[in-house]
C-alpha cells in the first residue's frame, strides 16, 4: 500500500503508522455518551472510511485518508492540521 | 538422450554435476532437470503420499515432479524445481522422499495400500484415542509423507531486500512482454522488465517457430538485447513476480547467486524486491495442462510444451520412442518438432475426431490414452481410437490438454478469473487489478503474432495512463494459427488417474470428496489436499475442478476457482525478511557511555532498543547483587554517576508552547518560570496513565521535555497528534532531540561539591534549588544542569551535546571514583527509586489512573486537558480500585516476587479472593530487607496490614505487610538538601 503525503509524495505503508478513525473530540462537557463514543464506538465501514495516519518516518505530518476498506482505492490524503 | 545439435546450449562448455551420489556432465545453458533428461535420468524423485517413482514433468515453475534438494550441510535448500536450477559447475542434488535409494523405497508399501489411503483416510481412521493424534498418528505420517527437509542449522546464506520503481513494470519476456516493453522504452518510458527464465524470451526460446524468417529465439535475443541498452529499461532475469499489492505495489523475487560457479563473498543468494510501478502490463503467458488417465504420474509423460523446450532450446530428446497424446494442435507441432529432431513418434493421439495429420506418423484422430505402463519409466502406452484399445512402446509420452493462461496476478486483489468457453479456460477478468493490464496468453492470445500485436496494444494503453504516446513500431511476421481445443480433463476408467502429481490427488478422490458432499471447490481442496503443495496446483486445479463440475452436476464457470493468493511461486522466508536475521532483526541504539561501560565489564542490558549498563563490577564480587548493593551505597553515601540519555527528550517552542503543556500534562505548566523544573503525568484520552516526566522550562516559551526511555516514540507522536489533530490552533513546534544530548545524572549527598569541581563556574549558594534548571558551562562546553532526582538524594543531571557524552561520562566516572563513589547501573537505579516509590513503566502498565498511583493531586481542575473526561468516570476513582503501594516482608521468609498475588491473610489463595499483585521488587541494601511495590484494593487505606503474598507459578507463599509507597526519607529532606 502507497499513500501520497501532501508534503513528501507517495510514500510506501511502511513509513506510516495508522491513527484510527479521523473523529471531532468532544467538548469537556459534552457528557459520558458523547465520551463514550469517541473512545469506544467505531464505525467498521465497507467502503469509504475517514482515517488518520501519521507520516512517522518522514515529515511527522498527521494525515486524514480517505480511503475504501472494500477497493482499497486512495480517494484523498489531506493535512490533519490543514492550513497550518 | 542428447541431441548431436541444436539448442540454444553453449556446447563448448561441459559442466560436471552430482545426482543421487553419481557424476554427470551438461552443458552451460542446461537446467539441472535438462541435464538430467540428457544423462536419461528418468526418476528423479518419489512422491508426496503413495511414494511413486516421478519423473520431470515441465519445463518451468510450475514443476510438480522434479524436486530435489541442492547442496549439503547447513545451507542445503530442499524442494528446489530441477527445471528452475540452472547448472552450473558441480551442482550437486539429491532426490526427495525416498528411503533407503530412489530406486528401491520402502515407503511404496503405501502405493499398494492406496486402495485404503485416499483423501479423508486420515481424517477417518486416526480418531481415537484422541491423545494419539498429537503423540503418534502425526508424526507418523508427517514421517511418511512429505518432500525435502531442511538442515535444521541455521542458514548461512546472505539474501538481499530491495526497492524499486517505474513508469511500467512488464511481467514476463515473451512475445508479448517483448513488444510491450521496446513499445514503453521507446515512448520514453521508464521501464522495468522481470522475467522468471535466465533466458527472456518464453516460448521464443522453446518453439521452432519463426519470427521476420528467423529463428524466433534470435528475434527475442536481439530485443533484450536492445532493451538492455536503453538508459531507461531495467532487464530483470530470473526475477518472479509473485504478488500484487495496493496502489501499483509488487513483490519480485531474484534468484541472484543460485547459478553462479563460484559465488562472490557478498553476494546474495536471492534478493526479494518491492517494485512501486505506476502501471503494468501482464505478459506472464500461459501453463500448458495435462489430462489424468490411468498411470499418467509415470516418469516419461511430460508436457508436451516441455518436450518441444527440451529439444529446440536443449538440444535433449526425453525419450528415444515418444507418443504424444493430445487435444490442439499443439499434439501436432509436437509430433513434427520430434520428427525435424530425428525421434521416432511412435503415436500421435488427438482426441478431436475431425482432426487432420500431413505428418508420417502413426496418427489416431478421436483417440484417448487409456493407461500408461512401466515401474521405474513410461513402457508403453495404451490408447482407444476408433472403438479400439491398441498398445505402443513408448518410453516417454508427450501430453498437451490446452493451455492455461497465467492469470494469478491479476488474482492477488480478489479479482476472479472469468471462464472464456472458446479456450476452455479462465481468463483474467477486466480491471482486476488497477493499472494492470494483461496481454497475450496470460490473456487467451495463443498465437505469436496475436501475442506480439496483444503486447504493443497493452502498452500503447499503459502510455496513454502515464500521459505518453506509443510509437508505431513495426511487428514482425509471425505465425497466426488459431487455437482449436475440444475441453479434455480425464480419461474415464477404473484405476488410478493422476490430477495433482505433487500432492498426489486422483479422480478418484475429487469424486469421493464431491460424493461426501465437499461439493464447493474450497471444501474439495481442503479435503483432498488438491493445489495445496508447494506448486500450487499450477499444472493440476484446472482440470480437479473440472472434475469436480463434473461430479456435482454443474459447469466449471459455477464451479468457480478456488482463491489465488501471493506468492506466485515459493519465496524464501529468508529473501522476504532479508537483514532481519539475528542482530539485524532490530536496529541497536547505543548511548554516547556505551564504551566505557563495556571497558568497565559492565554486562548490558536491553531497554527498548537502547542497550543500557546492568551494573559495574568490582574485583571480588561474585553476584550481581553484591555490586548493586555497592552502587546503592555510593548513592546514599558519597556520589554516583549514571546514563540518563536514553530518557525522551523533546524541545518544544513557541507562543503557545505553554498552553500545549497544559492540554497534555494533568497539571499546570503555564505557569512554569524560567530556570524552573515540574513533574508532570500524562493520561491517554481514555483516562489511563500515559506516561511521566519532568519538563523544564529553558525560556520564554522554550520548554524541554523528558519522557521515559519507552515512551520517548510513542509520547512523540502523540504530541505531533494533539497539536497538528486536536490543537491546530496552537502555536507551537517540537522536535525529538533525544540523540543530540549526552544526558548523566549525578547523585548522592556529595554530588553538590562534585559538580563545583566539574563546572568552570561553581554553583553560588542557593543558585540550583532543587526542582531548577540552568545553561552552565562544563570544561569549556555549554551545557545544561538540571535539580531533579530519580533517587531521593540530592542529585542533578547534567547534559552536553552528545559528541561531549563519551568524554564527559569518562570525567566524571574518575572523578566519583575520587571521592569514594563511582558509576551506577540500572539495578542500582531501579533499587534507589524503589526505597523511594518512584515510578517506572512497570507500574504505569496501561490500566492505572492518576487515582491509583496516589497521583489525584496532579490533575488540574481548572483547565482541560487529554483524559480529563475520561478520568473523571466513576469506575476510575472508585476507592475500591487496586492502589499503589508499599510493601515490606514480615515472618520468617523474606521474599517480595514480582507478578506474585496478594490475599487477604486469611483469603484462600485463588482468582476469586485476589486483591491486588506485585509489580516490582528489590533487595533494599538501605533498609536491610526486600521491598517491593504493588496495587492492592483500598491499597493505602490499608497500611499496616499482613497480606500472603503468593506467587503461583514459582510456588513461593509468603507474608508481606502494607507501608505507605516511599520506604526512605518520606519527607524528602535528602532531595532537597
Amino acid at each position: 500500500m502507497r499513500l501520497s503525503c501532501p508534503i513528501c509524495g507517495e510514500r510506501d505503508r511502511r513509513e506510516f503508522h495508522y491513527g484510527g478513525a479521523a473523529l471531532e473530540r468532544p467538548a469537556p462537557e459534552a457528557g459520558a455518551a458523547a465520551w463514550d463514543a469517541y473512545l469506544h464506538l467505531r464505525e467498521n465501514p465497507a467502503g469509504r472510511s475517514r482515517e488518520l495516519w501519521y507520516h512517522e518516518s518522514g515529515c511527522t505530518a498527521w494525515l486524514v485518508v480517505e480511503r475504501d476498506t472494500v477497493t482499497h482505492e486512495i480517494h484523498g490524503v489531506t493535512l490533519a492540521a490543514g492550513g497550518r | 538422450m542428447r541431441l548431436k545439435t541444436g539448442g540454444l546450449i553453449d556446447r563448448g562448455t561441459a559442466l560436471r554435476f552430482r545426482f543421487d551420489g553419481h557424476d554427470y556432465t551438461g552443458f552451460r545453458g542446461d537446467t539441472l532437470a535438462s541435464a538430467l533428461l540428457a544423462n536419461d535420468i528418468r526418476v528423479v524423485g518419489r512422491s508426496f503420499k503413495y511414494h511413486r517413482p516421478r519423473g520431470v514433468f515441465s519445463a518451468g515453475s510450475e514443476e510438480p515432479n522434479a524436486l530435489v534438494t541442492i547442496g549439503r550441510g547447513a545451507g542445503a535448500e530442499p524442494n528446489v524445481r530441477a527445471t528452475m536450477q540452472e547448472l552450473r559447475a558441480d551442482l550437486e542434488a539429491r532426490p526427495q522422499n525416498c528411503w533407503p535409494s530412489l530406486h528401491w523405497d520402502l515407503l511404496e508399501v503405501n502405493d499398494w495400500a492406496s486402495r485404503f489411503i485416499g483423501a479423508g483416510f486420515y481424517y477417518k481412521t486416526f480418531m481415537w484415542p484422541r491423545k494419539f493424534w498429537e503423540w503418534v498418528y502425526e508424526p507418523a505420517i508427517r514421517r511418511a509423507a512429505g518432500l525435502g527437509a531442511l538442515s535444521g542449522a541455521h542458514n548461512p546464506d546472505r539474501y538481499e531486500k530491495a526497492y524499486a520503481h517505474c513508469d511500467l513494470l512488464v511481467i514476463g519476456a515473451g512475445p508479448a512482454g517483448l513488444m510491450a516493453a521496446l513499445t514503453a522504452a521507446e515512448a520514453g518510458a521508464d521501464v522495468i522488465l522481470a522475467d522468471e527464465d535466465a533466458l527472456p524470451g518464453g516460448r521464443l526460446n522453446g518453439e521452432r517457430a519463426t519470427l521476420d524468417g528467423g529463428a524466433g529465439s534470435d528475434w527475442a535475443a536481439a530485443a533484450v538485447a536492445r532493451l538492455r541498452a536503453m538508459p531507461n529499461v531495467r532487464v530483470m532475469a530470473r526475477t518472479t513476480v509473485t504478488g500484487v499489492y495496493d496502489q501499483g505495489t509488487f513483490g519480485a523475487l531474484e534468484r541472484v547467486g543460485h547459478h553462479l560457479d563460484d559465488r562472490p563473498r557478498g553476494l546474495p543468494l536471492e534478493c526479494f524486491w518491492r517494485i512501486a510501478a505506476k502501471r503494468a502490463v501482464l505478459a506472464a503467458g500461459a501453463i500448458e495442462r495435462p489430462v489424468a488417465f490411468a498411470g499418467n504420474d509415470r516418469p516419461g509423460v511430460m508436457l508436451a510444451g516441455a518436450v518441444r523446450t527440451y529439444l529446440n532450446r536443449y538440444g535433449v530428446a526425453p525419450g528415444r520412442r515418444v507418443a504424444v497424446f493430445g487435444n490442439t494442435d499443439e499434439a501436432h507441432r509436437t509430433a513434427a518438432d520430434l520428427v525435424a529432431a530425428g525421434v521416432h513418434v511412435t503415436a500421435l493421439i488427438d482426441a478431436r475426431p475431425d482432426a487432420r495429420s500431413t505428418l508420417s506418423v502413426p496418427f489416431y484422430p478421436g483417440g484417448v490414452v487409456t493407461g500408461a505402463e512401466g515401474r521405474l519409466g513410461l513402457e508403453s502406452v495404451r490408447f482407444e481410437a476408433g472403438g479400439r484399445s491398441q498398445g505402443v512402446m513408448a518410453d516417454c509420452l508427450a501430453v498437451s490438454g490446452g493451455w492455461n493462461p497465467n492469470v494469478h496476478l491479476t488474482c492477488h486483489l480478489n479479482g476472479r478469473p472469468v471462464w472464456d468457453d472458446g479456450i476452455a479456460a479462465f481468463v483474467p477478468a477486466p480491471g482486476a487489478v488497477p493499472g494492470l493490464i494483461p496481454c497475450g496468453a496470460a490473456a487467451g492470445v495463443f498465437s505469436t503474432a496475436g501475442c506480439l500485436a496483444d503486447g504493443a496494444r497493452a502498452a500503447a494503453e499503459a502510455l496513454g495512463g502515464l500521459g505518453l504516446t506509443a510509437p508505431d513500431l513495426p511487428q514482425p511476421e509471425a505465425e497466426d494459427a488459431p487455437y482449436r481445443i475440444r475441453a479434455l480433463w480425464a480419461v474415464p476408467g477404473k484405476r488410478r488417474a493422476w490430477l495433482d502429481l505433487q500432492n498426489d490427488v486422483t479422480v478418484k478422490d475429487v469424486r469421493g470428496a464431491a460424493q461426501e458432499n465437499f461439493r464447493s471447490v474450497e471444501h474439495m481442496k481442503r479435503y483432498t489436499t488438491q493445489g495445496m503443495a508447494p506448486d500450487q496446483g499450477k499444472t493440476s486445479n484446472l482440470a480437479a475442478l473440472a472434475v469436480l463440475a463434473d461430479a456435482t452436476g454443474r459447469g466449471i464457470a459455477q464451479t468457480g476457482t478456488t482463491t489465488y493468493r501471493p506468492p506466485y511461486t515459493p519465496v524464501a522466508i529468508a529473501a522476504m525478511g532479508a537483514g532481519a536475521q539475528g542482530k539485524g532483526f532490530a536496529p541497536e541504539r547505543r548511548t554516547t557511555s556505551d564504551q566505557a561501560s563495556r571497558k568497565r565489564g559492565a554486562p548490558m542490558i536491553e531497554a527498548g532498543l537502547w542497550y543500557r549498563p546492568s551494573y559495574f563490577p568490582k574485583g571480588g564480587e561474585r553476584t550481581w547483587r553484591e555490586s548493586c548493593d555497592r552502587e546503592v551505597g555510593w548513592v546514599r553515601n558519597a556520589v554516583g554517576v549514571t546514563d540518563v540519555s536514553t530518557l525522551g527528550k523533546i524541545d518544544i517552542q513557541g507562543p503557545d508552547a505553554g498552553a500545549f503543556l497544559d492540554f497534555v500534562y494533568t497539571g499546570t505548566f503555564s505557569t512554569l518560570k524560567p530556570g524552573r523544573v515540574r513533574y508532570g503525568i500524562m493520561l491517554r484520552e481514555d483516562g489511563h496513565v500515559m506516561d511521566d516526566g519532568t519538563t523544564a522550562c529553558l525560556g520564554e516559551g522554550h520548554y524541554l521535555m523528558t519522557t521515559t526511555t519507552a515512551a520517548a516514540g510513542p509520547v512523540m507522536r502523540h504530541l505531533e497528534f494533539v497539536a497538528q489533530v486536536l490543537r491546530p490552533e496552537l502555536d507551537v513546534q517540537m522536535v525529538s532531540v533525544t540523540e543530540q544530548w549526552a544526558q548523566f545524572a549525578v547523585a548522592g549527598p556529595g554530588s553538590r561539591d562534585f559538580l563545583n569541581g566539574v563546572l568552570d563556574a561553581p554553583m553560588a549558594e542557593g543558585d540550583f534549588p532543587f526542582m531548577a534548571c540552568g545553561e552552565v558551562s562544563v570544561m569549556g562546553v555549554q551545557g545544561r544542569l538540571f535539580r531533579i532526582s530519580f533517587s531521593g538524594e540530592h542529585a542533578y543531571e547534567i547534559a552536553v551535546p552528545a559528541r561531549y557524552g563519551d568524554a564527559l561520562f569518562r570525567a566524571l566516572v574518575t572523578r566519583a571514583e575520587g571521592m569514594g563513589g563511582g558509576a551506577y547501573g540500572m539495578e542500582a537505579l531501579n533499587v534507589l527509586r524503589l526505597e523511594k516509590g518512584l515510578l517506572t513503566h512497570a507500574e504505569m502498565h496501561g490500566r492505572v489512573t492518576c487515582h491509583d498511583l496516589g497521583l489525584s493531586g496532579l490533575m488540574s481542575s481548572r483547565k482541560d486537558y487529554i483524559g480529563r473526561a475520561a478520568a473523571a468516570r466513576p469506575g476510575l476513582v472508585d476507592p475500591e480500585r487496586e492502589r499503589l503501594v508499599a510493601l515490606h516482608p514480615v515472618g520468617i521468609e523474606k521474599r517480595l516476587l514480582p507478578g506474585a498475588h496478594l490475599f487477604a491473610h486469611d483469603a484462600p489463595a485463588v482468582r476469586e479472593a485476589a486483591e491486588g499483585y506485585v509489580t516490582s521488587a528489590c533487595h533494599s541494601p538501605t533498609l536491610g530487607h526486600p521491598i517491593a511495590l504493588g496495587f492492592l484494593k483500598s491499597g493505602p487505606e490499608r497500611l499496616g496490614e499482613t497480606l500472603r503474598m503468593v506467587d503461583h507459578l514459582r510456588g513461593v507463599e509468603t507474608w508481606c505487610v502494607v507501608r505507605p509507597l516511599c520506604s526512605y526519607d518520606p519527607k524528602g529532606e535528602r532531595t532537597r538538601g
